[in-house]
């Protein structure tokens, strides 16, 4: 399954769709990284808003995903976890430490935004 | 009675059929024997009772009408019982009359007396008519006992039923008491939790967080446990999953009011400080989400 990432000037944002295997995840690890080269981008929003399910093989990528895009000198913010989703997730543990987290897309662009002001 | 258990076993065991058989046919017509004498006398029995309920400071709670009222009641149900031998309808009755007078503080101890007390006094008045024939005496009173014992029964757990029933009720409105998730600016929120917190209480909290987080977009979370005496480890990591959970929708939640009691508790469960932001009460809660939020407060005039 393709997972669709769009470019927002500095910004690339990937849109999870409800149901990747760990075969999709894989290969978006890859192509994610490769994206952020190729654009020279300075941050990512993945948004998982349509993910009813989390599971610790899904968490892991995306927190290695933001370590590997991170050592690219990029931001990754994680955004749209379902209040469901974000119970299930915490009782199993899996709390993405490390990572940004937004409430949505608005917000993690804000976020970055702000983020690359600081910086420059 | 002697006589017939033993001519019973000289005739051998086909008989004894036939000899329990005359028996509850005796002890029917004894019930009825009874149950005439009970009715006659009511006014009397009634009167001696209440006297006894008072005497003994019971119903307290209950004026001396409401007493009475329902002690007619009581006394006619319980003839009833006795005369039909069915206690439905005694249940029933039982169940409506906690329902009642459970609200006005009635104890089980006080139910339970007051019937005890009405079998007394109807066994009383079957000693007194009875005096003179100490084996038919015998006969009433077997025919008498199991009956009024299991009208006691019946009656005392009717109650207990009633008062269980309310407790499960009053469970469930205090589980349902929600606690409000307040905004009191933009993108920050409140959750002030009284009370004792369970496992499913927390839970719920939890839930109607996450929910009011995504809802009012809020990116601080200011959640004050003035209210909270306690908070035993299961709680506690409830607490802490709160505020991971809420990290993940992109909230901040800062923790405000833990008393000494409960410090105690997260640091004997170890809990990564490092993750909760804790201030010590709501005031300062408040003044670190504006700062957070990028607020300033300032005193334009002097208050009027």
């Amino acid at each position: 399954m393709e997972v669709p990432i769009l470019k927002q000037g500095d910004v690339l944002i990937a849109t999870f769709q409800a149901a990747l295997s760990d075969a999709d995840l894989n290969h978006l690890r890859h192509g994610l990284v490769q994206e952020v080269v190729k654009h020279r981008s300075r941050g990512v929003i993945v948004d998982v808003t349509a993910m009813d399910v989390m599971d610790s093989f899904a968490s892991r990528t995306l927190r290695e995903i933001a370590h590997m895009i991170r050592l690219r000198g990029a931001d990754t913010v994680i955004v749209g976890i379902q209040p469901e989703v974000a119970f299930a997730m915490v009782q199993l543990g899996l709390t993405l430490e490390g990572v940004s987290t937004a409430l949505d897309l608005e917000e993690g662009l804000a976020y970055l935004i702000q983020k690359f002001k600081s910086v420059d | 009675m002697a006589k017939r258990e033993s001519s019973a076993k000289d005739l051998g065991t086909g008989n004894n059929q036939a000899v329990a058989l005359t028996r509850s046919e005796d002890q029917s017509e004894l019930l009825r024997e009874l149950v005439a004498h009970l009715r006659q006398n009511r006014n009397q029995l009634r009167e001696e009772w209440v006297g006894r309920i008072s005497e003994t400071r019971l119903l307290t709670a209950m004026t001396k009408e409401e007493i009475f009222a329902e002690a007619t009641s009581v006394y006619d149900s319980y003839v009833e019982a006795l005369e039909t031998e069915t206690f439905e309808a005694l249940q029933a009755y039982a169940r409506n009359l906690s329902e009642r007078i459970i609200p006005r503080g009635v104890e089980t101890h006080e139910v339970v007396g007051i019937v005890l007390l009405l079998r007394d006094v109807l066994a009383r008045s079957l000693f007194a008519k009875y005096q003179t024939d100490f084996k038919k005496l015998n006969r009433i009173l077997d025919a008498y006992e199991p009956a009024a014992n299991r009208i006691a029964n019946t009656v005392a757990v009717g109650f207990v039923q009633e008062r269980e029933r309310v407790i499960r009720q009053q469970q469930e409105a205090i589980r349902e008491l929600s606690t409000p998730v307040l905004q009191v600016r933009e993108r920050l929120l409140i959750l002030p939790i009284i009370g004792v917190i369970d496992p499913q209480r927390a839970r719920q909290l939890t839930e109607q967080l996450l929910r009011g987080i995504r809802t009012n977009r809020a990116k601080v979370v200011v959640i004050d446990i003035t209210g909270v005496a306690a908070m035993d480890v299961t709680v506690a990591n409830h607490l802490v999953q709160t505020v991971e959970a809420s990290r993940l929708l992109g909230a901040t939640v800062i923790v405000t009011g833990l008393s000494p009691e409960i410090a105690q508790t997260l640091v004997t469960i170890g809990v990564d400080l490092g993750k909760m932001n804790t201030v010590g009460d709501l005031q300062g809660g408040i003044e670190q989400a504006e700062r957070l939020l990028g607020y300033k407060v300032v005193t334009l005039a002097e208050p009027r």
